[in-house]
């Protein structure tokens, strides 16, 4: 059986993980947010471990990137 | 004293009237893949002639990087030894990004093989000891200033156009092998192309001969100080001669960086000011990975360079070109000697198709990590170096090259899938080596398999007689397997390696192809089973469904 993106809310306090996301940026220029950014994905990434569910995650994201006006 | 290969010159040997013979296979191209292809049929009977369009060796190191495998086949071939005494050992490599190491691996962390993971030997060694390995043998006609112009492909034979310094002549061939390298003139006499990917990327090889105290391992850099933005590669080889792979960028220019006022500040950016070293070969090249659409064109088989192409960063070229040669030669042998059906080539198209693909997939992989693309894959990049200093995962991520392994030939339809469970290994697999013991010398298990098929039979059943009794019948059949015993009776296993690594059982036996490739296995010998998996790893099954017999 394949493992589904979990796309359900799952995040006991979504408003606290959102301060942290915008906060961990604060003072970064443009190349050290870029290198935050592909930083975590690796983490998170690893952390998640099933490509499959990588595989769903990726695809929404780069559906939504080619979409107009996204 | 070592022979100067790189120097060697050879005679034109006069074609004279000998003309009128169809033969049964023409390799074209003495390199290593065409010295492999034509030593292995020579060695097991099959006559075969071999032409070179030049009267020499391997200019420069060109492949420095044996694997394990290709050692065991060369060992196969009679000069295996040779090239591991000969080559520098390693098994060993450390990635350093700027000025840190951030990752190391070790290629053969198990003891118990004849052969170690990987030796560096210059081309021209190789080749070398190959050409000695073919003037031994009386079947194999080596044929040098012989430059095939011509080729007429006919339903029974292949009619090769030879121009040679005294004029041209037709030789007529049941088969032919192109591994003519890259440029592959027999693929562009027939139409044929590659396709794939170019990377737009140069790199400057220099090969400078030095005495240095660095060790015997793969050293990668990526953005190092000495050479900001790019990457660079060490490797020893033998003779105190050190190859340094320096990344240039798509703008380089590859005649200028060629030259000593270019290469040498380089080197000594690395070396050091005061560094000691004379340069021995340079070259700047670039790279694409590729492949032929099919191997297999009628009676025409491409090898090597001229049917697939890679980076270098895996040592997945000429690795890969020797595997083809191991592949080909027992089922050319079986076909033209009339005992397989002509199908059975078509099995080595698509099993070396799949490990071009195997290969192509990890090059590929590897040159986007060396030289990422884009601003954000570069980004990637350096993320995934950053990390690697302290995060266990990410040094998993660090590609600076997928060392050549051997393909296990997974979807064979040569392969009798397993009837029992066997928790090691699968049909389609290598044989792995193995230490034993043979009337009180240590001894290997590799050296006694292949060349034809062989059985490999663990003792310690009851029936252990009434067995090797019926497999001694197997040894007198038109397509012979010969059994090596392991155990009572046979090679001593007591370190129980061997046993391991194939999980085996007391009764266990397996059924191995000429190259050292498993094709079947079973818990019990069952003298049908064995024919029936014999006459399928030689192409007798698809006869049914493609009837398709060699007329010859």
């Amino acid at each position: 059986m394949n493992a589904r993106l979990n796309v359900e809310p799952n995040m006991a306090d979504p408003d606290a993980f959102y301060e942290l996301l915008v906060d961990s940026h604060q003072d970064l220029d443009d190349a050290q947010s870029g290198m935050l950014n592909a930083q975590l994905i690796l983490l998170l990434a690893n952390h998640i471990g099933d490509l499959g569910v990588l595989r769903q995650a990726f695809a929404i994201a780069r559906a939504n990137a080619l979409t107009p006006g996204a | 004293m070592d022979i100067d290969y790189q120097r060697c010159e050879f005679a034109y040997t006069p074609a004279c009237a000998r003309e009128n013979a169809r033969h049964p296979v023409v390799v074209v191209g003495a390199g290593p893949v065409g010295l492999a292809t034509a030593i292995d049929l020579a060695q097991n009977g099959v006559p075969v002639v071999l032409l070179d369009d030049d009267n020499k060796l391997s200019h420069g190191s060109r492949a420095i990087c044996f694997s394990k495998r290709t050692l065991e086949v060369f060992d196969r071939l009679g000069c295996g030894r040779r090239m591991a005494e000969k080559g520098v050992r390693w098994h060993v490599g450390r990635v350093f990004h700027r000025s840190d190491e951030v990752y190391h691996f070790d290629l053969l962390p198990e003891e118990g093989h004849q052969y170690p993971a990987f030796v560096n030997l210059q081309q021209y060694y190789v080749e070398g000891y190959l050409h000695e390995r073919a003037q031994e043998l009386p079947l194999l006609d080596l044929r040098w200033c012989s430059k095939v112009t011509g080729l007429v492909h006919h339903p029974d034979h292949v009619a090769l156009s030879v121009a040679t310094p005294e004029g041209s002549y037709t030789l007529d061939a049941q088969y032919v092998v192109a591994a003519d390298g890259g440029k592959s003139t027999v693929r562009a006499l027939m139409g044929l192309e590659s396709h794939g990917r170019t990377f737009r990327d140069r790199f400057l090889i220099a090969d400078v001969k030095m005495t240095a105290d660095f060790p015997a391992e793969r050293w990668f850099w990526f953005d190092p100080p000495f050479h900001p933005g790019q990457s660079v590669l060490l490797h020893r080889q033998p003779d105190n001669i050190w190859r340094i792979d320096f990344q240039l960028g798509w703008d380089a220019d590859p005649v200028l960086e060629k030259t000593p006022e270019r290469v040498i500040p380089r080197i000594r950016a690395l070396l050091g000011e005061d560094a000691r070293f004379e340069l021995e070969w340079v070259s700047v090249y670039s790279f694409c990975c590729l492949r032929m659409d099919s191997f297999r064109h009628g009676r025409v088989l491409f090898a090597g360079d001229a049917a697939h192409g890679v980076s270098p960063f895996g040592a997945r070229g000429a690795n890969s070109g020797v595997q083809d040669a191991d592949n080909l030669a027992w089922k050319l042998k079986l076909v033209v000697e009339g005992k397989a059906p002509q199908s059975l080539l078509d099995s080595y198209a698509r099993e070396r198709e799949a490990a071009a693909d195997e290969n192509i997939l990890n090059s590929t992989r590897s040159t986007d990590f060396i030289t990422p693309k884009s601003a954000v894959s570069r980004l990637f990049r350096d993320a995934v170096l950053q990390l690697a200093k302290e995060q266990p995962f990410a040094r998993k991520l660090v590609n600076s090259g997928r060392l050549s392994t051997p393909t296990t030939y997974a979807d064979s339809p040569l392969n009798t899938p397993d009837a029992e469970r066997f928790a090691a290994l699968r049909p389609g697999a290598p044989a792995p080596d193995a230490p034993l013991r043979n009337m009180g010398h240590d001894d290997w298990l590799l050296r006694h398999l292949g060349g034809g098929f062989t059985g490999l039979y663990f003792t310690g059943g009851a029936e252990d007689a009434e067995v090797l009794r019926q497999l001694d019948a197997l040894a007198q059949e038109a397509i012979p397997v010969h059994t090596v015993v392991i155990g009572a009776g046979g090679f001593d296993d007591s370190a129980g390696l061997c046993a391991a690594r194939y999980d085996a059982t007391p009764g266990s036996f397996y059924l191995l192809r000429p190259d050292q490739h498993i094709c079947a296995r079973w818990r019990k010998v069952d003298l049908q089973a064995v024919r029936a998996a014999l006459a399928r790893a030689c192409g007798k099954e698809a006869v049914q469904a493609q009837p398709e017999l060699e007329h010859a």
